[in-house]
């Protein structure tokens, strides 16, 4: 077991540590990391602080794939929950009290909690396919955070809040200490109770599942519900950082990047048998390439590109064809026959 | 809806039921005649709460003006979720050859060289995306992802801010106004009705367009049937790439400038407005005149808010909800036709 | 035209005449669709030749079959459900004038050959929007529009009722007199007996045999689908009817689901072995399907324990003590890229709950201690299921049950295409199991089996349990009269050559 899950991550984890060589090469102040004032500053700890976002949307989209399924709403929950927290917090009277923020961030969470769950509910019971049925509130979860914030890009100054994404705790970003805790408590639900084994039970067979007697409905349910919250603290980091509630560009696209980071990680869009750990690393090397993009000078907007390149090399990697293609090339040149394939062959055929 | 319906002669020959027959012919429609339906209660709901000043000719040219862009994505969009794919990628490629057109004017190329590049720059998008659908089996949403990130990216390459037109032969498309009464149209209006009008044709008098429908229907059966699945898939994703370049040029005609950061999330208007215009996303069935019905649909609800002076966020609000509600429909039509079988 | 396609089939020899129906018979895995893919081209041979009207020809793809005359019409209706009946018959060969479908000659070419078949069936309806009958016969239609020599049909009847079989025979036999030879693979064997003239038999992926339809009894045919040509041959020989066991464990009364089943009754007293013998097609499989919630039935009553139960899921009767081990494991058994341990703890985990997770030590203790038991190999608990050989897959599903520590357990053909050491472990088992108190049904198309196995045996056909037996005083002549017996005024096809 140990020994499958390291090869599953030998390729992701070569990449991350080859950027963060070619970046050390290129700038030796790439790996620095200062103390200020009890406090780690540096290039790679920015990565870590910026990551938090993604990381946790990308946490919760693996859950949800591993059930076959996907999350496409990702972004727009990141934007209903931004606009909650900052709507209440704007119009309390006392933007800087702890508790009010407090108050606001659990809001945030629980209108996230009730998207998601609409989000299962249309998948596991209405059985609408994931990619449509998330599709909707992708749609029209951007313009509710809209009519939320009144169409305006609400800001506040809140000390207790900016803490969240910029503010830093025993000499560490609280942001980052935030995916921590996601990590840690996402991998002690899925892999200290039996929720993880079902849930790829349910992602590579799910009618050998139902006939075992495992409840996927619920599992699927709890996977996008799970995927809603995560996505709404990433909202909460999101407008924390940026100290406001801007509906429109809250979470673009990260749904796309969460996905990226799920398949550079290692888990098969076709559900099932799903790592945690490599959705971390994928999310870590998204955020270094970014960082890398930067670096070379290449102005961000345009560093999609890169992530298009990314994409159809992973994918492209992934495809049986290319690996049939390369086996039979393989045959061709008088390499060892795979029995255990052909045997398999033939059991299908009977 | 279609030209199905035109080359089909009413029969002479008396028939049990007519209405049986009809249904049995053209089940697959009901979902686009619920949204020219939805349209008819739009404009009636609009011209009653507007005191009447709604349904105008002029108002009713602005709406295929106004959408001309979208209209031709939802038409190559049509054929990909026609043969059950998906392509996201068409708001960002439409930004990559607007700012591209743009920029190769800017820069003095002329417009016979400018205009054709936008065009193939689009469908060779549409071509790679096709590739890894069909070569190399990689789900139609990721493949269009990667698209959609190479658009975009390749859009703030050309470049990072708007680029103004100046070339009269682009600006022309968007400023002639034939006039006949208080309607007109415009060269690129014209430009989006020709798309309609050929995929019609094509979709419902070619072999080629009828293997879109065989593919989404069945790919397995298709196969069996000895039609050219793979060639027919790639065709239809690069048809939608190319689509999208001609929308490029129409946005780029219509604002008079080419800007990166156009089409973001329009690729989500696309999708719902063949969706709202009765397409089953499962693929096999639907028409591009529903999808027409669909643009119309959403820029009727856009031109509504805009009137009563809401706020466009209502507008994403609503298009979800019929998106929703269409989808639902869908879902009950395949029970019930799964039930069937 | 003979071949031989390595492993599945080996060596089948197969000769289809001009204006005669033939038939392909065999069970399960006997290879009849390896065969017909073979033949049409779907999947290449490794070996052997084929020849249409004695010219050698190799398919690599369907389109080449029908371009050498070979249609095939398939099990499930491949065709478009989203498409006019005419496209359904005309794509992919039609005329075209300049690049456009000529719409008017493809809905007339359509009508002419539905005309031709004697089909009242309007051109211009979507094909999804017929029943299923008329798909069937719109398939047929497609098949024999272009020049047809050699029609496939493979198990063309499966979901018509009498009077479509009816229709469909009356093209079959219009189709026949034209000099078509035609290919029928069904599993009903009246219809083959109505139908067909000659038979070839297979099994486990040999060729049997080729016989005369009217030179082979039925009961010789199914001996010889089942591989019991060894036992002498009387034609009825009564079985000794048993006595249903005074105190059931299990009582169904008056089951049926949709047309597949139809009123069965089933009791399963405590620690007996039911044995289910029938053919394919028969109703086994659903009826089993039935007992432990995975199909719902549409009528009757079922009691676990004297209490009447409605097991509207596999959950529920596995918490009544019913578990069910599916006759296809890759597909709804076993999930095969997880591990023999997540496998075999799979369902004592699902019926815990997610959040209860059985602690790894214990996991890992029992797992070890079935694998130990049942004699899993290789004992090795991390490893895929999916890599081990069948009967180890068979033995890990079974594992996952009786880990359960189930009351009834409904095995649907556990010995399927597994090894015969595998095979003789898990008959010994299910006898171990009922000594220990466990009631089990056993469904298997083996007869020695169901008889060596069960104490008693139900035997169903035609979806109805025509009679059960007591196993130990009958024998495998008698169990195949009733399982092949023709229905009655039916007989006088069968005579004896």
């Amino acid at each position: 077991m140990n020994a499958i899950m390291k090869s599953r991550l030998v390729w992701p984890a070569s990449a991350l540590i080859l950027l963060i060589l070619v970046n050390t090469i290129a700038r030796p102040q790439f790996i620095k990391i200062t103390v200020r004032d009890g406090e780690l500053y540096g290039a790679l700890i920015d990565i870590l602080r910026n990551s938090a976002p993604l990381m946790l949307v990308a946490l919760g989209m693996t859950i949800v794939i591993a059930t076959r399924g996907i999350d496409l709403s990702v972004g727009a929950i990141m934007a209903v929950s931004g606009a909650v927290a900052l709507t209440i917090i704007d119009g309390s009277g006392d933007p800087g009290n702890l508790a009010t923020v407090l108050i606001a961030v659990v809001v945030a969470l629980l209108v996230s909690l009730v998207l998601g769950a609409w989000n299962g509910l249309l998948v596991s019971v209405f059985g609408i396919q994931p990619i449509i049925a998330t599709l909707v509130l992708m749609l029209a979860g951007r313009g509710v955070a809209l009519l939320i914030t009144g169409g305006f890009i609400t800001t506040v100054n809140s000390e207790p809040f900016s803490f969240i994404a910029t503010g830093y705790l025993v000499a560490l970003p609280f942001a980052f200490l935030i995916s921590i805790a996601a990590i840690v408590a996402i991998s002690v639900i899925e892999r200290r109770t039996a929720l993880g084994v079902l849930t790829e039970a349910v992602g590579i067979n799910p009618e050998a599942s139902r006939l075992a007697g495992v409840r996927s409905r619920g599992i699927i349910w709890s996977a996008y519900a799970v995927s809603g919250v995560l996505a709404g603290l990433a909202g909460v980091v999101y407008a924390s950082n940026i100290r406001a509630a801007d509906a429109n560009a809250a979470g673009l696209f990260i749904e796309l990047y969460a996905i990226l980071a799920v398949v550079l990680g290692g888990t098969s869009l076709n559900g099932g048998k799903f790592s945690l750990a490599g959705t971390v690393i994928g999310v870590l090397i998204i955020q270094t390439l970014e960082s890398t993009i930067l670096f070379l000078g290449v102005p961000s907007a345009q560093s999609p590109v890169f992530f298009a390149i990314v994409v159809v090399v992973v994918v492209v990697a992934q495809s049986s064809r290319l690996r049939s293609d390369l086996t039979k090339l393989f045959r061709r040149t008088g390499a060892a026959p795979a029995p255990a394939q052909d045997r398999e062959k033939a059991e299908v055929a009977s | 809806m279609t030209a199905t319906t035109l080359d089909r002669p009413v029969r002479t020959q008396e028939k049990p039921s007519m209405l049986k027959t009809f249904l049995s012919r053209n089940g697959s429609m009901m979902p686009t005649f619920a949204a020219i339906l939805i349209l008819i209660l739009l404009f009636a709901g609009a011209e009653a709460f507007l005191r009447g000043d709604f349904i105008t000719p002029r108002n009713i040219s602005a709406l295929l003006l106004d959408n001309a862009y979208l209209l031709v994505l939802a038409v190559g969009m049509t054929f990909v979720i026609l043969t059950g794919g998906i392509d996201l990628s068409v708001g960002s490629v439409m930004a990559f050859t607007g700012i591209l057109g743009a920029r190769m004017l800017a820069e003095g190329a002329p417009v016979a060289v400018t205009v054709p590049t936008m065009l193939l720059g689009g469908a060779a998008i549409g071509l790679l995306i096709g590739i890894l659908v069909q070569y190399f089996g990689v789900q139609p949403f990721i493949a269009s992802l990667a698209g959609l990130f190479l658009g975009r990216g390749l859009a703030y390459i050309v470049s990072l801010s708007s680029i103004k037109v100046e070339e009269p032969a682009i600006l022309w498309l968007q400023s002639t106004r034939m006039s006949f009464g208080g309607w007109y149209i415009t060269p690129t209006g014209i430009i989006a009705l020709s798309a309609v009008a050929i995929a019609a044709f094509v979709l419902h008098l070619t072999r080629f367009g009828r293997t879109i429908y065989a593919v989404g229907g069945n790919e397995q059966s298709a196969r069996l049937m000895g039609l050219k699945v793979g060639r027919v898939k790639i065709a239809a994703y690069t048809i939608s790439g190319f689509c999208a370049g001609l929308a490029g040029l129409i946005l780029t005609a219509y604002s008079g400038a080419g800007y990166p950061r156009n089409g973001i999330g329009t690729e989500l208007d696309a999708i719902a407005a063949v969706v709202i215009g009765g397409t089953l996303l499962i693929g096999g069935r639907g028409y591009v005149l529903g999808s027409m019905v669909g643009v119309f649909v959403y820029g009727t609800i856009k031109t509504i808010i805009s009137f009563m002076g809401a706020e466009q966020s209502w507008m994403q609000i609503i298009v979800g909800a019929l998106l929703l509600l269409f989808i639902v429909v869908q879902r009950a039509i395949v029970a019930r036709s799964d039930g069937r079988r | 035209m003979r071949f031989g396609a390595d492993v599945v089939l080996d060596e089948v020899d197969l000769t289809l005449r001009a204006g005669e129906v033939h038939s392909l018979m065999g069970e399960n895995g006997a290879g009849k669709s390896t065969l017909i893919k073979a033949i049409t081209g779907v999947i290449p041979m490794d070996a052997g030749q084929l020849r249409v009207e004695g010219r050698q020809v190799r398919f690599s793809t369907p389109a080449e079959a029908q371009r050498a005359g070979i249609s095939t019409v398939y099990q499930e209706i491949d065709l478009l459900p989203n498409l006019s009946i005419a496209e359904n018959i005309g794509l992919g060969r039609e005329r075209r004038r300049a690049g456009m479908l000529d719409r008017r000659s493809m809905t007339q070419r359509a009508r002419e050959v539905l005309a031709d078949l004697g089909l009242d069936i309007d051109p211009g309806s979507i094909l999804g929007s017929q029943p299923v009958s008329v798909q069937q016969l719109v398939a047929i239609a497609r098949a024999i529009s272009a020049d047809v020599k050699i029609l496939v049909l493979d198990e063309p009847t499966s979901s018509l009722d009498l009077d479509e079989v009816g229709e469909l025979f009356r093209v079959i036999r219009e189709l026949k007199s034209r000099g078509v030879a035609i290919l029928f693979v069904s599993h009903f064997l009246d219809q083959v007996y109505e139908i067909c003239d000659r038979i070839t038999v297979l099994r486990d992926g040999i060729h049997v045999g080729e016989y005369r339809t009217d030179q082979l009894l039925r009961i010789e045919l199914v001996q010889k689908m089942l591989g019991q040509e060894g036992a002498t041959l009387r034609e009825r020989d009564p079985a000794p009817v048993a006595r249903p066991p005074a105190d059931p464990v299990l009582s169904a009364r008056g089951i049926s689901v949709g047309r597949r089943v139809e009123s069965a009754d089933v009791e399963l007293g405590s620690g007996e072995v039911l044995g289910i013998a029938g053919l394919r097609g028969s109703g086994r499989t659903v009826l089993a399907r039935a007992l432990t919630g995975v199909t719902r039935i549409d009528a009757g009553v079922i009691r676990i324990e004297q209490t009447e139960e409605s097991l509207d899921s596999p959950r529920r009767a596995m918490s009544l003590g019913v578990v069910y081990a599916s006759e296809d494991r890759r597909r709804d058994g076993i999930v095969a890229e997880m591990s023999v341990l997540d496998n075999i703890t799979l369902g004592l985990q699902a019926e815990r709950g997610s959040f209860r997770r059985i602690p790894p030590e214990r996991r890992r203790e029992l797992a070890a201690s079935w694998v130990d038991a049942l004699g899993i190999r290789p004992p090795d608990l991390d490893r895929p299921v999916g890599t081990l050989s069948g009967g180890n897959q068979q033995k890990v599903l079974l594992a996952r049950l009786l880990a359960l520590a189930p009351k009834i357990l409904v095995l649907d053909e556990p010995t399927r295409g597994i090894d015969v050491g595998s095979k003789v472990e898990v008959q010994h088992l299910v006898r171990s199991m009922a000594d220990n108190g466990v009631s089990v049904v056993f469904i298997s198309a083996e007869l020695e089996e169901v008889l060596n196995v069960g104490d008693r045996v139900a035997v169903v056909r035609d979806g109805r349990i025509v009679e059960t037996v007591d196993a130990r005083s009958t024998t495998i002549d008698g169990l195949l009269a009733l399982v092949a017996r023709p229905d009655e005024g039916d007989g006088g096809q069968v005579s004896h050559g």
